[in-house]
């Protein structure tokens, strides 16, 4: 059981932006990846989603028993795979509410309905401990939502969708202190030993509030050192230069 | 001005809706039209001298004029008329047996959850919708309001002296084309009119007295409501219709008096075959308020631009449209208000959605003559895309004289990106679930405008259309 990524190569034609990519996270843990910016953090996180832009052109991605590149982008969330945007998608005329309701609705078997009542009972206490104001649910998707509530919307969702997996890409950037802390404290609520998290960050500030077991260095495509949390607080002293030297160096 | 002809291969065939079976009428006015047409659909319907003869003007009018397409598309030139019955009738007898009707029409019917009764008739297996026992108590207490409702011929034949006076003169039969043409052989539709004061409760449908003319090809509706009388008429179904016509052009005219309200709704979904050629118009005196609720969905080209003239001061006249136009749609729709009085107030609310190949064009005209004291419009069109192939026009004609007036005009033109798509899925919708959230999300506001039971069948209805439109 894991989410187990091997040898990972993907790009956009005349290009290839993962170049081998290794790495797996099982349930129960938190990895975080650092690394410089365009190295391809973004695009390893569409890529598990399925976006059709990318092309994967070597490797594999399993998603405890089932082969997550096989399926489409939804089936892919409905195995469990949760990805949190660095840059959230707005969604004219679509309530909060009834989005979260749609996904949830999606997830069950035909002919079952969500009981309405125990569902924003439950979306009201997870937005309790966001920290957001009910008028979210009522507002359009995203729409006009400051850069910090879309992120902690992101949150939301996961907390509502419960995934066994879950991607959160630069889910800190945009966040003012207050909002780090309550949105990491939402994150934690979500670590459970059925649950594998990896958190792309630039920020060893983050990894503060959300102890990763695992820190992984990503430059150029690949993964090129992986350490305890201790490794995030040399990034942070020694810049991505001195990750790319050791690159260098192996090579 | 466009003049693109849609390419015709690309019409879906397997679109919800269409459905045929091979059929026999006890009246049947035969192929093409003529005077003899015309005197025949008379004969049969016993009209009055006087209808006769404004039949007759009607196909004078009708021969006379050339088609639209100095403006409109050229695809109104392979309506080969002499190709159409004009006048086909059974009396009331069932046409085919259930067991007759397709699966997956009869799958449709159920995913859009129609009543029982009403698919027989939809299916053309009963050819008289049981309205009795459903609409009853409704019917029994409009009646009890001295409410007239009947159907053109019989109005016409019982109720000279009400109808007559308004019968083709919101929209003369020399309106255009396709008005004369139903001038000359109308037949079904609506005839409605409210004693002063009554202000009807209940909508009333065309379920009340429909017939096997009900969803015929040139309907004929007037609804005259008296000073302060207070009507809404809900016009079509959601469901997916029996068709053997594929030309279709009704005329719908509404009379509102002194302090009058008329709401009139229509919700169409036509098999991607049909011509759906439609004049309406409304006529706004002192006080009064006419407002047209729209929502067209598929046909081969729909053209249909609902009007108000507002002739008594402090009128005021409303459009609220929606148009769905898939692969092979050409949904050309619009409003016009024409203002008459001083202080008249108009406001139109368009919204297309083009899919695939479809195409949504938005003709509008705003009428304010120089003479005139502060009248107001307000004219909003917004069209969405899914998917890069679609295509959109606007053509608002804002026409406003004088200085004494305050218009607004907003529109505008959004697509539902692929990455907006992939957002939704990513948290689980299939891309056409997807779709059917963002186009919900984009009518939404207008929807609440509908009565509650067809914005549901609306919102399913959106649903269906999304999943046929994806692979
Ligand atoms: N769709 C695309 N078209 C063209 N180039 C792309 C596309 N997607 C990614 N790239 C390029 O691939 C590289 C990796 O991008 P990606 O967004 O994955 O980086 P990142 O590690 O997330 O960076 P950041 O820290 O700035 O968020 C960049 O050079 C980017 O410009
Ligand atoms: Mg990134």
């Amino acid at each position: 059981m894991s989410l187990k990524i091997e040898n990972l190569h993907a790009g956009i034609p005349g290009r290839e932006i993962l170049k081998g990519l290794t790495l797996e996270v099982k349930p129960g843990e938190v990895h975080a990846i650092m690394g410089p910016n365009g190295s391809g953090k973004s695009t390893l996180s569409k890529v598990l989603a399925g976006h059709e832009e990318y092309a994967v052109t070597e490797g594999k991605v399993m998603l405890d028993d089932t082969n997550l590149l096989d399926l489409a982008v939804d089936a892919r969330s409905r195995a469990g795979l949760f990805l949190a945007f660095q840059y959230p998608f707005e969604i004219p005329g679509v309530s909060n509410a009834n989005f979260i309701r749609a996904a949830l609705q999606a997830r069950l078997p035909k002919g079952e309905d969500i009981d309405a009542v125990a569902f924003y009972k439950r979306m009201y206490a997870r937005m309790d401990e966001l920290e957001m104001s009910r008028s979210f649910t009522a507002r359009s998707v995203n729409e006009g939502f400051s850069g910090g509530e879309k992120k902690r919307n992101e949150i939301l969702q996961m907390m509502m969708l419960e995934p066994k997996y879950a991607v959160l890409d630069e889910t800190d950037s945009g966040l003012d202190i207050d909002a780090l802390r309550i949105v990491s404290k939402g994150v934690n609520a979500m670590r459970s030993s059925e649950r594998g998290l990896l958190v792309i960050t630039h920020y060893q500030r983050l990894l503060d509030y959300i102890k990763p077991d695992v820190v992984h260095v990503m430059v150029d495509g690949r993964i090129v050192h992986s350490g305890g949390p201790e490794l995030a607080l040399v990034l942070e002293e020694k810049g991505y230069d001195w990750a790319k030297e050791e690159l260098v160096n192996a090579a | 001005m466009t003049t693109e002809t849609p390419d015709i291969s690309d019409i879906r065939a397997d679109s919800v809706g269409d459905f045929r079976f091979p059929e026999q009428h006890k009246f049947d006015a035969g192929m093409g039209l003529s005077e003899k047409t015309v005197d025949y659909i008379s004969d049969v319907k016993n009209d009055d001298k006087w209808v006769r003869d404004f039949r007759k003007h009607g196909l004078k009018t009708f021969l006379e004029k050339p088609m639209p397409t100095h403006w409109a598309t050229k695809d109104l030139e392979n309506i080969h008329f002499d190709q159409f019955r004009y006048y086909l009738s059974d009396g009331q007898k069932p046409k085919r047996s259930w067991d007759d009707v397709p699966d997956d029409i009869k799958r449709t019917f159920d995913r859009l959850g129609i009543p029982e009764q009403e698919r027989k008739f939809l299916a053309g297996v009963e050819a008289q919708y049981d309205s009795e026992a459903a609409y009853s108590n409704v019917k029994k207490v409009v009646e009890e309001q001295g409410v007239i409702f009947l159907n053109s011929s019989e109005a016409l034949q019982k109720h000279p002296e009400i109808f007559r006076k308004w019968f083709g003169k919101v929209i003369p039969t020399g309106d255009n084309k396709f008005s004369a043409l139903n001038s000359a052989v109308f037949s079904g539709g609506s005839f409605i009119y409210i004693p002063p004061g009554v202000k009807v409760k209940h909508p009333l449908q065309a379920y009340f007295r429909i017939n096997s003319e009900q969803f015929g090809q040139f309907e004929r509706t007037l609804i005259i409501a008296d000073e302060g009388a207070e009507v809404m008429y809900m016009e079509g179904c959601t469901a997916p219709k029996f068709e053997t016509a594929t030309l279709h052009s009704a005329v719908v005219e509404l009379v509102a008096l002194k302090g009058a309200k008329i709401q009139y709704v229509t919700v169409q979904n036509w098999s991607s075959n049909v011509f759906n050629l439609v004049t309406k118009r409304g006529l706004a005196m002192e006080d009064a308020e006419v407002k047209w609720i729209d929502c067209n969905i598929g046909s081969r080209l729909t053209m249909k631009y609902p009007g108000v003239i507002m002739k008594g001061k402090r009128a005021r006249g409303e459009v609220i449209s929606i148009a769905l136009a898939n692969t092979g749609q050409h949904q050309d729709t619009g409003a016009k208000m024409v203002h008459a009085a001083d202080e008249t107030t108009s406001n139109i609310i368009s919204k297309s959605i083009s899919i695939g190949k479809g195409r949504a064009t938005y003709r509008g005209l705003v009428h304010i003559p120089k003479h005139l004291k502060g009248c107001k419009n307000n004219t909003e069109c917004d069209a969405l895309l899914i998917n890069s192939s679609s295509r959109t026009d606007t053509y608002p004609a804002i026409n406003v004289r004088g200085n004494q007036h305050a218009t607004q005009h907003e529109a505008s033109v959004s697509q539902v990106s692929a990455e907006q798509i992939f957002y939704m899925q990513q948290r689980g919708l299939s891309e056409a679930e997807a779709m059917s959230l963002s186009v919900n999300g984009f009518i939404n506001d207008l929807v609440r405008e509908f009565p509650m039971e067809y914005s549901v069948e609306l919102k399913r209805l959106i649903d269906l259309e999304m999943e046929g439109s994806v692979g």
